[in-house]
């Protein structure tokens, strides 16, 4: 056996899985859209273009213009960045704060774990979409204050999973051999433990991705999210929604995308379930 | 022993459980000598873990609870130490090596990486001198392509070369004290020696003390100077090695002793001890062996056909035993030995 074989293992399991690559393979191809936008489509997605307003799909503009005559093209790959990016960094920010919330209630026990889990169960009490609404309404609608507040109002699964992983693991042999040999806290926590839970968060985070790009998506397409005219794939929406009777594609290929990321990133995430899955080895 | 690296006094460990207090250790007594080798011997559920785990002070609290005694480290206090100086105490000064090597590595770094963060926890040196040292250390203890080795992860090693991983991260730090808690167990024969061989090495190498705990017999008998017999949260007989296995007192140890293969040619049957251990939480008072006694029971027999006054048994129901010295540095706890040969002395 090679190192890493057990990552490896897990990797041709996930190989085998036709829908997981298949999710797989929409969001690369949405990952290099947004990487190298400029390749896709030579309009500025900003350029208005009071000649050319709702033109319908055409060679010059391939999926049409919107109500300003801006290229739909352009604002969708463009868009694609800022879309991707949100669903990214506010996962990354859920997980950071449920990983720490969870490690120490599943570390420390007893009334530690009573006090921060009864936390996560007032924070599930929320009807999250309109918490958002409202925190937004206060600071201002700004990508970074989406990414923040997306990723605040999110954390509480990945807390729940890291806290149920920790309590099993403080258990171990191997826990108690590392303090043996004079491992602190600190260490035992997040060099002995934390890399132990990595599993089941990189679902949930999979998962998680998925669930940020809808909400910015949402508030987006409401008005509260990434602002005019920085594009995103759901304030395009918005303007599809006022003209859906002249301009399907205006509607049609923003919602596509999302639709499509979304189900990627799901289909992804329940492939890596299984292939981490041990009870699934034999298949 | 005039010198003591280790000195356990009248320890006594107890579980808060919801079924009430169940005691664990009753007063457990002994020392370790630098460079010496201390065997401790009993069955399953006598304390011999609790007893390791307890120096150490790795035992979760709640639900142990430490009642009363210390557990001196060259004539300091570790109980009342606080946790900090605790880990520098452990790994450094004592370490432990564990009975399952299977479980006690960490499945999700490689083992050099293990080896090398004894040298980082304790800031003995920075992360690459680390390494190399982890490398030069598994070389030591022989695991074979040591170099190659410490870049994998332990499910790729086999049963004796994780416990040659596990004894070479017991030993990183050149600690005074090495407590073994059945280090050879989980290992199959031909390796078990194999590793006893390296710990015995190791050890005559490092000049470190070792607390072997095991429930084999032919273990102790081969690598420790001393021996102590612990049964039901007690050390019941403590002598030099070849002491006990020459001249056993306390009828738990003879009887021991005689249920080993090979003591009796030609019998069929290995002789064992009746009974059974008493529950842990419901000690009953007197002498924790009473029931199971082969001098009681012939006492009783000698009070029933009338030789014997009713007095005679009274003791052992009533009182614990406390250790008596039969001989220089062998102790045992027996009333009945005590009256038959001890006061004779």
């Amino acid at each position: 056996m090679t190192a890493h074989s057990i990552f490896r293992e897990t990797l041709r399991r996930l190989a085998r899985n036709p829908l997981a690559m298949a999710g797989g393979a929409v969001i690369l191809f949405f990952f290099v859209l947004a990487l190298f936008p400029s390749v896709f489509s030579g309009h500025d997605p900003n350029r208005i273009d009071i000649l050319k307003i709702l033109a319908s799909p055409s060679e010059s503009h391939p999926l049409g213009t919107d109500d300003l005559g801006r290229d739909v093209l352009a604002r969708m790959v463009h868009g694609a960045r800022i879309s991707l990016s949100v669903g990214f960094v506010a996962e990354s920010i859920a997980i950071g704060i449920g990983l720490v919330i969870g490690l120490l209630a599943g570390y420390y026990g007893g009334r530690v774990d009573s006090v921060l889990m009864r936390f996560v169960d007032i924070m599930l009490c929320f009807p999250t979409f309109f918490l958002i609404l409202a925190v937004i309404a206060f600071i201002g609608p700004s990508i970074w204050n989406i990414m923040f507040i997306i990723g605040v109002t999110g954390w509480m699964g990945v807390a729940r999973l890291v806290r149920a992983e920790t309590l099993s693991l403080k258990e171990r042999d191997f826990i108690s051999a590392a303090r043996a040999q004079g491992a602190g806290t600190g260490r035992i926590m997040f060099r002995h433990i934390l890399p132990n839970t990595l599993a089941p968060i990189l679902v949930a985070a999979t998962l998680g991705v998925a669930g940020a790009i809808l909400v910015e998506s949402g508030l987006s397409f409401l008005g509260i999210g990434v602002q005019p005219p920085t594009p995103s794939w759901g304030n395009i929406l918005t303007a599809g929604k006022d003209n859906i009777e002249f301009a399907w594609w205006l509607s049609l290929y923003p919602g596509l995308a999302i639709f499509l990321t979304v189900l990627g990133y799901n289909l992804l995430g329940e492939g890596i379930r299984d292939a981490v899955d041990p009870r699934l080895k034999g298949r | 022993m005039t010198e003591r690296l280790l000195d356990v006094r009248s320890l006594r460990v107890a579980f808060e459980t919801e079924q009430g207090t169940v005691r664990a250790l009753f007063g457990v007594s002994f020392s370790v000598a630098p460079g010496e080798t201390v065997g401790l011997v009993g069955e399953s559920g006598c304390g011999k873990t609790v007893t390791a785990l307890s120096i150490l002070r790795l035992l979760p609290s709640p639900p142990s609870k430490v009642e009363g005694g210390e557990i001196l480290l060259r004539g300091e206090n570790l109980l009342p130490l606080p946790e900090k100086r605790m880990c520098d105490v452990r790994g450094k000064a004592i370490s432990m090596i564990f009975q399952e090597p299977m479980s006690s590595l960490n499945p999700v770094l490689t083992v050099g990486e293990q080896v090398a963060e004894v040298f980082t926890a304790h800031g003995v040196c920075g992360k690459r001198e680390a390494a190399e040292r982890a490398v030069a250390w598994l070389r030591k203890v022989r695991m074979p392509d040591a170099s190659l080795r410490a870049r994998e992860y332990p499910h790729q090693m086999s049963g004796g070369m994780r416990q040659r991983a596990m004894i070479a991260m017991a030993l990183a730090l050149s600690p005074s004290l090495v407590i073994a808690d059945e280090p050879t167990t989980a290992l199959d024969v031909t390796i078990q020696a194999q590793i006893m061989a390296l710990l015995q090495e190791m050890r005559e190498q490092e000049r470190m003390a070792v607390l072997l705990i095991t429930h084999d017999l032919g273990v102790v008998h081969d690598f420790a100077d001393r021996t102590a017999i612990m049964y039901l949260g007690r050390i019941v007989e403590i002598a030099p090695t070849r002491d006990l296995f020459a001249d056993p007192i306390h009828p738990y140890t003879q009887g021991l002793l005689a249920s080993l293969p090979g003591k009796q040619p030609g019998m069929k049957r290995l002789p064992s001890i009746p009974g059974t251990v008493p529950d842990l939480s419901a000690v009953p008072p007197g002498c924790p062996f009473a029931d199971r006694c082969p001098f009681r029971q012939a006492a009783f027999a000698r009070f029933r056909s009338g030789e014997a006054p009713a007095d005679s048994l009274e003791i052992c129901d009533r009182e614990d035993p406390p250790l008596f010295e039969y001989a220089p540095g062998h102790l045992a706890a027996c009333h009945y030995q005590r009256a038959a040969r001890g006061e004779a002395r």
